[in-house]
């Protein structure tokens, strides 16, 4: 008898967790899955101000790949996403293993090198907007000193802006990829540096050949991390360029929201959302590659 | 390696050297990493704490000549966004009350979920978890307009509630796997022992599990503060003209070009903005390096 009620009350607990979960769990799945499957529709439709529910085949992505502004605007993120992940992953790296060397104050560096990612991106962009302003900012400084002949005008040159993004980017984001690298580095055995002692294996070279290595999970979490920032970056634009000068730093997501809501594309916005959505899966699927390869190898 | 080179790491002279030149340059990178973190956040306050005058006049690394706090009040009460010369003051609060609401529930509920995924049986935990960590991967912009259409469908796109869902639904993957994680390495014997006592999944939840979540809760509500707060599209789009926080007020400040820009007003408005947030870091310090590092190490 109470073994039979001990039973029937494990089971009813079981399914109170199951019940539990399910309205979160499927309000999100509908939210997102929903959401993505509906705007992948609307990319193979006519819609324009609103959504209209004609089919119209690759119409809109032939139209997106004949614009000018989403050609800037997808080659941008590979030039600002080359750059962005590449600096925070090589300034990132290069902090921890700093930091991690014994240095004096070292709670005080690690804080300062972190507190960015505390900051929304809107604010970062409209400090460093500021200081990278040519007639007041940096380079009105440095001409007040008598270098009169004094360039640095990236901010307003249509070929330069998109450098000014991936400073402040990297300024936002290589804490993070500090914080990750020394956990990482702090989980090497000590073994492995007595080992490297007793051989007189010099410290530049054990990290290089050794340690990093050895790191190499956690540096693609790094750049899996930083490479969705990349897809998703918006609100850096925004605050900093608003796109400009002209298009010319101009990203899918903002080509994308722009279209949505001030332009009335939605048909184009979606087709370029999609291509988005692409982007993403492939850095999924690559990072998750990678990981398969590096498992099998023995 | 060669014998040569092999010999000049033995010569115990050189090596002297070499390790005072390396001990060098490590602290020459230290420094000027130091000074690059800090110039951005050292120039904003100085300038915030300059008259329109100075900042037109001296450069951006002059120190304020009478530093004070006009800019400040008026970025606070008297700033124009558009056409309304109120200041941020009123994004505060809107930021405030959407806060409050979206990290309490998206906190709450992330707990439950992650209690409930990893110590009891549910069918399929693993491809559940994987499926909402998937979602959130892919960018706003992706779902953002069928997810204006589904929220005035149900009645609450341009609202307080609008705005909450929208946070607590994208909110909920990550906060989920960080209580999964930690509940994961709670002993079993002590829910096993508990469930044999016949205490069902709320009570064991309330009385066992959550007494021991603190810690994981600080980190899990910094993680929620910092990215509501830190939210600009999200409430772009979802909150409606009344209750626009604080980032979006700030970039349509600094938008505003009516007559000069002022600098200095600019510059007190965003630092205004990163108040919030800076000091929790600052307070919080480990917790919210776990925060941020959690969801990435594990995921």
């Amino acid at each position: 008898m109470a073994v039979g009620r001990a039973g029937k009350r494990k089971w009813s607990a079981g399914c109170t967790a199951v019940l539990t979960l399910m309205p979160t769990v499927v309000i999100c799945l509908i939210a997102y899955y929903g959401s993505i499957g509906w705007t992948i529709g609307m990319s193979f439709t006519t819609s324009g101000i609103l959504p209209k529910y004609e089919f119209a085949g690759f119409d809109q992505y032939i139209r997106l790949w004949s614009e000018p502004r989403w050609h800037t605007a997808f080659a941008n993120m590979f030039i600002f996403g080359a750059l962005y992940v590449g600096g925070c992953l090589v300034f990132g790296v290069a902090l921890a293993i700093a930091v991690d060397q014994g240095v004096r104050g070292r709670n005080f560096l690690q804080s300062l090198f972190l507190y960015p990612i505390a900051l929304s991106f809107i604010v970062t962009g409209l400090a460093w907007q500021w200081f990278l302003n040519p007639t007041v900012g940096l380079q009105a400084f440095v001409r007040s000193l008598g270098f009169e002949g004094f360039v640095f005008d990236w901010l307003s040159s249509p070929e330069k802006a998109i450098f000014t993004l991936v400073i402040a980017g990297v300024w936002q984001s290589s804490g993070l990829v500090m914080a990750i690298v020394y956990a990482g580095l702090g989980s090497i055995d000590s073994e492995i540096w007595r080992a490297g002692r007793v051989d007189g294996i010099p410290k530049v070279r054990m990290y290089r050949r050794v340690i990093l290595p050895m790191l190499t999970p956690v540096l693609l979490v790094c750049v899996v991390l930083l490479a969705m920032n990349v897809v998703k970056s918006y609100d850096l634009v925004v605050a900093m360029t608003g796109g400009g000068p002209g298009f010319s730093t101009d990203l899918p997501a903002k080509f994308v929201v722009d279209n949505l809501f001030q332009r009335a594309n939605i048909g184009l916005a979606s087709a370029g959302a999609t291509v988005m959505l692409l982007a993403v899966l492939v850095i999924l699927l690559l990072s998750a590659c990678i990981q398969r390869i590096r498992k099998a190898r023995p | 390696m060669t014998a040569a080179r092999s010999a000049r790491y033995r010569s115990p002279r050189h090596r002297q050297s070499i390790v005072r030149a390396q001990h060098f340059g490590l602290y020459l990178f230290l420094f000027t990493a130091a000074l690059f973190f800090s110039i951005p956040l050292l120039i904003m306050i100085s300038t915030s704490l300059k008259t329109a005058a100075e900042v037109r006049a001296g450069s951006v690394f002059a120190l304020p000549v009478e530093p004070g706090f006009a800019a400040w009040t008026r970025a606070w009460g008297e700033a124009c966004i558009g056409r309304t010369c109120e200041g941020i003051s009123a994004g505060l609060w809107n930021s405030v009350i959407i806060l409050i609401p979206s990290t309490v529930l998206s906190v709450g509920l992330a707990a439950l979920n992650g209690y409930a995924l990893s110590l009891w049986n549910v069918p399929r935990a693993g491809a559940i978890l994987a499926a909402l960590l998937l979602g959130a991967f892919i960018p706003y912009q992706v779902m953002i307009y069928p997810l204006v259409r589904m929220a005035s469908t149900v009645g609450i796109y341009g609202s307080l509630p609008g705005i909450v869902a929208v946070h607590v639904i994208f909110g909920i993957p990550v906060l989920t796997l960080i209580f999964c994680n930690f509940y994961k390495g709670l002993p079993p014997e002590l829910i096993k022992a508990a469930r044999v006592d016949g205490a069902g999944f709320f009570r064991i939840f309330r009385r066992i599990v959550l007494p021991m979540s603190g810690n994981i809760i600080i980190v899990a509500l910094i993680l929620s503060v910092t990215g509501v707060w830190n939210d600009y599209l999200l409430s772009l789009i979802f909150a409606g003209r009344d209750n626009l926080p604080m980032t979006v007020q700030l970039a349509s400040l600094v938008g505003t070009r009516i007559g000069v820009p002022e600098y200095n007003v600019n510059m007190a408005a965003t630092l205004i903005t990163a108040l919030p947030p800076l000091l929790l870091y600052l307070l919080s310090g480990k917790y919210f390096v776990r925060g941020v590092t959690a969801g990435a190490i594990k995921g």
